[in-house]
């Protein structure tokens, strides 16, 4: 069977700029499948070449195996939200949400159900007869999903949907957005430059990086394998480790050693030989602190350090500590019951502990990537 | 806290001076005497004798059709060049807002003798129709201008969700952008249609002979007429005629603007 949506090496230049590379996704019947990268990756201009509203310079798009390169956004069975929401302001809520059904010339009573079905499902009811600009910004944003919904998209194209609105808003319609996706069934594809909203609400998630397609995959698998330096570094945070391959253990680990830190032992998840120079992604959550120095296993590396930077965050503390020639982040979360253990503070001496699983071997490093880490001010 | 007197002292001067001679005109116009000098009892005879003015009322009819034509030709075209102006942009765009800009600042005599010498030129006669040209020439400025102010807080979103939303250009044009330009098109052709009912200088030059709109007839009667208070009720009569048509044009514009 086909995917329900095919881009198929698609390619979409602006004067000189390449906005999209060469960019070929398949997304399956029900999914919610994120666009996620930073702004100017292409991820919109992907969205809109899917909507109609541009053209691609090469590739083809096909939606159930149909070519829909072509067609104009009026002729495509697929519906938008709007960054913007792009509701009309002379226009009802209920008109608003009525547009599509009219234009398809519905019988009018059809038309007056399927409108209170969805006013229902977006809870706006009470505010059928109110104009857009006399509703929130969160009604707003559900108006325009309704409007969009209530034609039966194949597909439900989601330009930033919550950027304009507030944290604990766009937090509470997510949740709402997975429900409605839940009860529709309808396929979304999400674009966002959120890489939490991606997480929480995606199926599989695309990141973009530069018009390219940097890798595709679950939420955990992006997290907890990326193929890429930028993935690594955007999604979430990280700490890079050069390391040369040595001798191989028991297994698939090996040995391997970090100039200016020291041997570490390394899970060998790729083919590398002995010698090989390789990049580690090492989350900083999956490193511990702790002043005695730790009872470490042979799939264990600990290492001393000096505790250069602090942050405090509530549920979680970071720190930056310095261990040899690298400064390595890592983040713990209180355990209160541990009373009588006194948090490590700035200039102690402390040990960290990873497992050697922790580390990921990256297939493609960038050293620019670096500067998406989060990192203290140098003194 | 003590508040000034003096922004509702300001008030009242501005309205004595904008209104004060129009009060004036108004109060003559229902005055017996004939020179305005002096209240001589209250009298319709000036309204009277305007009914008889056959030349007034040819004149007043030739105005309300020019402005008409002018207000209605200046909307399709002002709205047009508007557009033109806001969705492509390059380096002959700068000289069309040039060109649009340009005639709000032109002497209107500068005006009016170019107009004459073009029709001269094309062998055209004078009469209502070139008056008609002309003013339409001048008016399109402010259509456009104005509309393209509209255009400009206008999210270019809303036509691409309506046509996502299944509707054809056409569809998405006459429901989505032209009801929400309208204000803005009808705010221009009322600013058209006042600028062409008071013209005369471009009208001075451009009419034919025996084509005489109002304010050209009344100019020329100054001059020679006994019966100036004639003209002070065809003014009293056009003054309640802008009231209404303002008063409509704002209910109109009213349930568009948010």
């Amino acid at each position: 069977m086909p995917p329900l949506l095919r881009f198929e090496n698609v390619t979409k230049r602006f004067g000189s700029f390449t906005a999209v590379d060469a960019v070929t996704i398949e997304i399956e019947k029900g999914e919610v499948f994120s666009l996620l990268g930073p702004s100017g990756c292409g991820k919109t201009t992907l969205l809109r070449m899917c909507a109609g509203f541009e053209t691609p310079d090469a590739g083809r798009i096909l939606l159930e195996g149909r070519d829909i390169t072509g067609l104009p956004p009026d002729e495509r069975p697929v519906n938008t939200v709007f960054q913007s929401y792009a509701l009309f302001p002379h226009l009802s809520i209920r008109d608003n949400i009525a547009f599509g059904l009219r234009i398809a010339k519905r019988p009018k009573n059809e038309i007056r159900n399927q409108v209170d079905r969805m006013l229902d499902l977006v809870d706006l009811t009470p505010h059928a007869d109110k104009k857009p600009a006399q509703v929130s910004g969160g009604q707003k944003q559900r108006v325009a999903i309704a409007r969009a919904l209530v034609n039966k998209p194949r597909v439900l194209l989601l330009d930033e949907p919550l950027a304009a609105l507030d944290l604990k808003l766009r937090q509470r319609l997510l949740v709402e957005l997975d429900a409605i996706h839940d009860e529709v069934g309808i396929t979304f594809i999400y674009v966002t430059h959120d890489q939490g909203e991606a997480m929480s609400i995606s199926d599989r998630i695309a990141v973009m990086h530069c018009g390219k397609v940097e890798q595709i995959g679950r939420p955990a698998e992006i997290y907890e394998a990326p193929r890429t330096s930028f993935v690594a570094a955007f999604i979430g945070d990280t700490n890079f480790l050069d390391a040369t391959v040595g001798m191989p253990l028991e297994g698939e680990f090996s040995r391997a050693c970090v100039d200016g830190l020291g041997e570490i032992v390394i899970d060998r998840d790729k083919p590398v030989h002995p010698g090989d120079l390789v990049h580690l992604s090492l989350r900083p959550e999956k490193i511990l602190v702790s002043r005695e120095q730790p009872s470490a296993g042979p799939l264990d590396n600990a290492v001393q350090g000096i505790v250069e930077d602090v942050i405090y965050f509530g549920a979680r503390t970071r720190y930056w500590v310095r261990c040899g020639e690298w400064r390595l982040c890592a983040e713990i979360q209180h355990r209160k019951f541990l009373l009588d253990e006194q948090p490590p503070v700035w200039g102690d001496k402390v040990w960290i502990r990873w497992h050697a699983n922790d580390g990921y071997l990256l297939e493609q490093y960038h050293s620019e990537d670096e500067t998406l880490l989060t990192l203290p001010d140098e003194d | 806290m003590h508040r000034s007197k003096i922004p509702f002292l300001t008030t009242l001067l501005v309205l004595a001076f904008f209104y004060l001679p129009i009060a004036l005109l108004v109060l003559n116009s229902f005055n017996s005497s004939r020179y305005g000098t002096g209240w001589q009892g209250f009298s319709l005879q000036w309204y009277a004798r305007l009914m008889e003015r056959e030349d007034l009322l040819a004149a007043l009819r030739n105005s309300l059709l020019v402005a008409a034509a002018a207000s209605i030709g200046s909307m399709v075209l002002g709205t047009a060049a508007a557009f033109a102006l806001h969705l492509y942009r390059s380096r002959l765009q700068d000289r069309h807002h040039l060109l649009i800009t340009v005639p709000l600042v032109l002497p209107d005599v500068l005006m009016g003798m170019s107009l004459l010498t073009l029709f001269v030129a094309l062998g055209k006669s004078l009469d209502l129709l070139t008056v008609g040209i002309a003013h339409v020439t001048f008016c399109i400025s402010y259509v456009a201008l104005v509309v393209q102010a509209r255009l400009q807080d206008f999210d270019s979103n809303i036509v691409e969700a309506a046509r996502d939303l299944g509707a054809s250009r056409l569809q998405a044009f006459l429901r989505v952008t032209l009801p929400l330009l309208a204000p803005g098109i009808l705010a221009g052709g009322l600013l058209a249609f006042t600028l062409s009912i008071d013209d005369y200088v471009v009208t001075f030059f451009v009419k034919g002979p025996g084509a005489d709109t109002l304010p050209t007839l009344v100019y020329s009667m100054i001059k020679k007429s006994r019966e100036l208070p004639v003209i002070n009720a065809l003014s009293t009569f056009i003054l309640a005629l802008t009231f209404v048509v303002v008063a409509l044009a704002q209910r109109l514009t009213r349930p568009a603007a948010r």
